[in-house]
């Protein structure tokens, strides 16, 4: 009887729920492209404006131009709650539909997928998170991590800082703490960190938080009593959200603490309130909805009923990073058809599509996407692309950009990258192949 | 080896002496927290005290409450309105509860108990995100959220107010405990639910005033917890801090949970920042549970908990 | 009428004694075990062996494990996952370092590793009882957790801090790593969950598992009739421990490929938990219909949209798989608190009598 009653309500749900996301299915002149997403459970506010952005855009392009040449785009959401096992059964379910490229949206399932995607012939994007020593083309063809990679960001940081400090022979004896979420994650940028520590003699403290992070008063305490220079946040989910405020709470200047980019959303600074006033964190791509690109969705998908989140979350910086996100693989896509032809691709012709990749300036502007991020370039053995950082601040209402593009330590971070990407390749039993007999 | 030595017997207290102020804000940090942990405890060992259920589902029930209340605010309703139709939500959720899960699982084991709450946690969680959503929402009823200096001591105005709401929060549920003729009727369905049924105590009635009141208590640290964080799904998930204060205290014991929580909390905050960074850090999680451990062997049934009495 | 004890006479006490008792039983097995053997890899595709077939088997030897402890010897155990993922690294550095060894040696190693390892937290179950042992487990959950999250070694210094798989072959078949054919490493899960059943029924029938049975009912009584609760406790503890430290180990090599610590956190023990309890505490056959009950319904309610053809947003279609899968969890307390194996008894019962059971 109760059972029954669930059921009814559920249907009733159902019906009431409104626009459908993203449940177009494959079929003819198409091509399938899984999305992996998390909209509920305790990573939700951050999965939420990132799944729209997704939908968003491949909305955009089928109602704008058709798709892409003419071939229509296919997805389908399948909830993963940013658990990897759940992400694995999303994975394997959605591969029946023969899927050209995957986007985990979780550094844990990208782990889980690395190892299938030469065998699948999935292309995986890792868009700024998943391994770092993916970018080693040689080692992992089949995944990307453009624009950027956790360390190049951990480097860009610190030069941020030391162009704040007045040069990077100013930061000896200044004191940085790097407080992390206490998983591979949170721990990837501390080699980078520790090895600019050694080369520029800053303090460096690492504090871990464990996950999920709602409580961290005793992290904050050892970082008053330090009374740092700089603080840098690797964290993800609630840990964010705490740590803005407890920043806040704790008296530090809040324009010092600067977070990674999955630590500055909108909603990470939602709790703190007005004591998040001058929090800083990393991106790659401008925020804000003054693009023309999101008048394109506000007025051709979101006009249309087919917007996948509220109109409010157009331009949020979750958003912005999926849009582009999407924005290159759908270009990876077109460019891969100059060579194969208008006609669906196959995961193989995707990877040479990702790797020979070049976003330029006037494309981007085609695009209504100028200002938004930089040009960027894909090559064989270069995975992470040539991608610049920058810096943005929250003035209480919203973010805004307070630094110019910002290169990172490549002659740092190439070398270390490389190494580890002779190690992780080995775990596996790959072979690096030759980049310059590819063609 | 004399310096590992050295790290963990002489160097953390030749730090505390060297700068006793920093110690206190640590000890008043640890007082924070753990009554931070009571207060999700305490829903617990309501529960637990007048029924013997382990509520799996106390911290979806943090969430729950904090949820509707924010919801509502969202909406325009005034903070006092609010707060009373909360109330309300949690007492109906208790009648649901007592008519649909309770009622047909009577005299069941424990364990069996423990699980019908574990089906509650996942329903509740589905219901609650959909009917109010996913999204970080900020939870304003006025507490101020500044930090003042005491004698060069931090001292934080929401910390102090959560102290100050645990502490009447188990003096009223003291006084219901111990003067009203409800909470008699609780001690004595604590007691022998055999006997409280045989002179006329209305068993039905007694477990829906404890799930009603374990409501209401969850809308206050759902009211705390949700200041901190902002109110969104990982407010379920305090539950897990709140074991080990349960456990340290005793199961049945109002007083415990305080107690408990002061210990973890304290306990926790000086392991991790004296003792934490001799192996990296992190390890405040592990280190509540071997404190209540190391309790525990010394009281199996926790420091407030009821004596087992064991016979054949 | 079919399914009848009548005339079947036992001769000698080796066939009063089988586990398998009835004839229709043993043929029913057997169906069961061909078309698990044989019929399953040959027709299900990847998804259904991948993502639904090879975690329900590595779920099933978790619970068993648990089943024993829990369910058998009476210790409530939060530990689970810590104990899974001792298994998960032994078996990750054993292979690392000696790669030619057999992958089933790997495993079985793996498991003796974690037996110690459960052994050890297992000591507190001599002093405290019910609720309050889940906390000497938890320790366990959450210190080896941190321990094998903090110390690099155990991944060897990986610089992603994720142990991976690396390929392993046995008899010529590669059954671990990503060029592994999941119906490859289905039977290998497959063969490894039987063989671990039929121990663990053996030794729940035996001199062993009364103890532990008379352990579990009135501790201090058993220690009157002589049974030493040191030594039962323990191993109870220890053999527990073993069969969650090899379906750990399957978890990486079988299953996931690669893990992080988070893979082995406090909510699988949670889940493990679910499955003895719902399956039926102290029954082998309810490890493996709570397992099948945790993994299937959610993945069948996930589906199940699809296939009636309704579309849903995805958010919301979670909320109605969390609601109705915890209101199938309290209506099947309901029914039958003793979990599914009771409720698989009982149509047994009825069976027997079918179609006169008067």
């Amino acid at each position: 009887m109760k059972l029954r009653a669930f059921l009814i309500g559920g249907l009733i749900a159902a019906v009431v729920a409104g626009p459908l996301a993203g449940a177009v299915l494959a079929q003819g002149n198409t091509m399938f492209i899984p999305l992996l997403v998390y909209r509920t459970g305790p990573f939700a506010p951050n999965g939420i404006p990132s799944a729209n952005g997704f939908n968003d855009y491949f909305n955009l392009l089928n109602e704008r131009d058709g798709g892409i040449n003419g071939v229509k785009l296919a997805w389908e959401e399948c909830e993963t709650q940013y658990k990897t096992d759940l992400g694995v059964e999303c994975y394997e379910r959605l591969k029946s539909k023969n899927p050209v490229l995957v986007n985990p949206f979780s550094t844990g399932i990208t782990y889980q997928l690395i190892p299938k995607a030469p065998v699948d012939k999935v292309v995986i994007h890792s868009a700024g998170y998943g391994m770092t020593a993916s970018a080693d083309g040689r080692w992992f063809p089949w995944v990307f991590n453009f624009p950027m990679t956790y360390w190049s960001q951990a480097s860009a940081f610190i030069k941020y800082v030391g162009a704040q400090e007045g040069g990077l022979d100013k930061l000896k004896g200044k004191k940085i703490i790097h407080v992390f979420h206490n998983s591979p994650y949170g721990k990837e940028a501390n080699p980078t960190l520790e090895e600019l520590s050694k080369r520029h003699q800053f303090e460096l403290t690492l504090l871990p938080v464990d996950s999920p992070g709602q409580e961290q008063k005793a992290t904050w305490l050892q970082v008053r009593r330090i009374n740092p220079d700089w603080i840098y946040i690797s964290g993800w989910g609630v840990m964010n959200q705490v740590a803005v405020k407890e920043a806040a709470a704790h008296g530090m200047k809040m324009d010092h603490v600067v977070g990674n980019w999955w630590t500055g959303t909108e909603t990470d600074v939602v709790p703190a309130g007005d004591a998040a006033r001058g929090y800083k964190s990393m991106t790659f791509h401008a925020p804000g909805s003054n693009f023309k690109i999101h008048q394109d969705i506000l007025k051709l998908v979101h006009g249309k009923g087919k917007g996948s989140g509220p109109k409010e979350g157009v331009g949020e910086v979750l958003y912005n990073r999926t849009i582009i996100n999407a924005m290159l693989d759908t270009e990876a896509i077109r460019l891969a058809m100059t060579r194969f032809g208008n006609k669906p691709l196959t995961g193989e012709q995707v990877r040479w599509g990702m790797e020979n990749l070049n976003v330029t300036e006037q494309r981007l502007e085609q695009l209504g996407m100028k200002g938004l991020m930089r040009p960027l370039r894909v090559t064989c053995d270069n995975h992470e692309g040539n991608g610049l950082a920058l810096v943005q601040q929250w003035d209480g209402k919203k973010w805004t950009i307070v630094s110019d593009w910002i290169e990172p330590m490549r002659d740092v971070v190439r070398p270390k990258l490389e190494a580890a990407a002779v190690e992780e390749g080995k775990k596996l039993g790959y072979t690096p192949r030759d980049c310059a007999k590819e063609k | 080896m004399a310096e590992v030595l050295w790290g963990i017997f002489v160097g953390p207290f030749k730090d505390i002496a060297g700068s006793p102020t920093f110690f206190v804000e640590v000890l008043i940090g640890g007082v924070a927290a753990g009554l931070m942990y009571s207060l999700v405890a305490l829903g617990f060992v309501l529960i637990f005290k007048a029924s013997g259920v382990f509520n799996f589902a106390q911290g979806v029930m943090v969430l729950f409450a904090a949820l509707t209340l924010v919801g509502l605010l969202e909406r325009g309703v005034p903070v006092p309105v609010a707060l009373g139709l909360t109330a309300l939500v949690m007492i109906a959720l208790a009648f649901g509860i007592e008519r649909v899960v309770l009622r047909p699982l009577v005299n069941q084991p424990a364990i069996i108990l423990f699980m019908a709450t574990i089906g509650l946690n996942f329903f509740l969680e589905g219901f609650g995100e959909m009917v109010w959503g996913s999204n970080v929402k900020r939870l304003d009823i006025g507490i101020p959220d500044e930090s003042f200096k005491v004698a060069g001591v931090l001292v934080n105005k929401l910390e102090l107010t959560a102290a100050l709401t645990a502490a009447v929060l188990v003096a009223i549920l003291a006084v219901f405990f111990q003067r009203t003729r409800i909470g008699r009727a609780l001690r004595a369905v604590a007691d022998d639910h055999e006997a409280a049924l045989s002179i006329g105590i209305p068993l039905k009635t007694i477990w829906v005033v404890v799930w009603s009141v374990a409501g209401i208590v969850a809308i206050v640290a759902g009211v705390m917890w949700g200041a901190k964080s902002g109110v969104q799904f990982s407010l379920s998930l305090v539950a897990l801090k709140a074991l080990p204060v349960l456990i340290l205290g005793g199961f049945e014991s109002v007083p415990g949970a305080i107690v408990g929580g002061l210990i973890i909390g304290v306990g926790e905050k000086v392991g991790e920042v004296y003792w934490g960074p001799l192996v990296g850090g992190a390890i405040e999680n592990w280190f509540a549970y071997v404190l209540a451990l190391a309790f525990l062997l010394v009281r199996p049934q926790g420091l407030f908990g009821e004596k087992i009495i064991e016979r054949v | 009428m079919i399914y009848r004890e009548a005339g079947h006479f036992k001769s000698s006490y080796a066939a009063d004694q089988a586990i398998f008792p009835i004839v229709q039983d043993r043929v029913f097995l057997g169906l069961v075990a061909v078309v698990a053997f044989v019929a399953v890899p040959l027709a299900a595709n990847e998804y259904w062996l991948q993502a639904i077939l090879i975690p329900f088997l590595i779920y099933a030897l978790a619970a068993i494990g648990l089943n024993l402890l829990t369910g058998y010897a009476g210790q409530l155990s939060l530990g689970t996952g810590g104990f899974m993922a001792v298994g998960a690294y032994a078996a990750f550095k054993l292979t690392t370092a000696f790669p030619w060894l057999n992958m089933l040696v790997v495993f079985v190693l793996a498991g003796l590793v974690a037996a110690g390892v459960g052994l050890l937290f297992g000591i507190p179950s001599l002093r405290i009882k019910g609720f309050y042992l889940a906390v000497a487990t938890l320790a366990a959950q959450f210190f080896l957790i941190w321990l094998f999250n903090k110390v690099g070694w155990f991944v060897n210094y990986a610089p992603s801090g994720t142990a991976t798989a690396p390929p392993r072959t046995m008899l010529g078949v590669m059954v671990t790593g990503p060029q592994a054919t999941a119906s490859a490493r289905y039977l290998m899960a497959l063969g490894m969950v039987v063989l671990f059943a039929l121990v663990a029924k053996n030794l729940v029938r035996g001199r062993v598992g009364r103890s532990w049975m008379a352990m579990r009912d009135r501790d201090i009584a058993a220690e009157i009739i002589g049974i030493r609760p040191l030594q039962t406790k323990l191993l109870a503890f220890a053999i527990s421990s073993f069969y969650c430290g090899v379906a750990g180990a399957e978890l990486l090599f079988l299953y996931l490929g690669s893990v992080e610590t988070l893979a082995f956190d406090i909510n699988l023990s949670f889940l493990v938990l679910f499955m003895v309890i719902i399956g039926g505490l102290g029954s082998v056959l309810g490890s493996f219909l709570g397992a099948a009950f945790i993994v299937l319904v959610p993945i069948f309610l996930t589906n199940a949209p699809h296939w009636l053809g309704l579309a849903m947003r995805t958010d919301t279609q979670k909320h109605l798989e969390l609601m109705i899968f915890g209101g199938l969890i309290v209506f099947f307390l309901i029914v039958e608190p003793r979990g599914l194996a009771r409720l698989w008894q009982v149509t047994k019962e009825k069976l027997r009598l079918w179609p006169f059971p008067h």
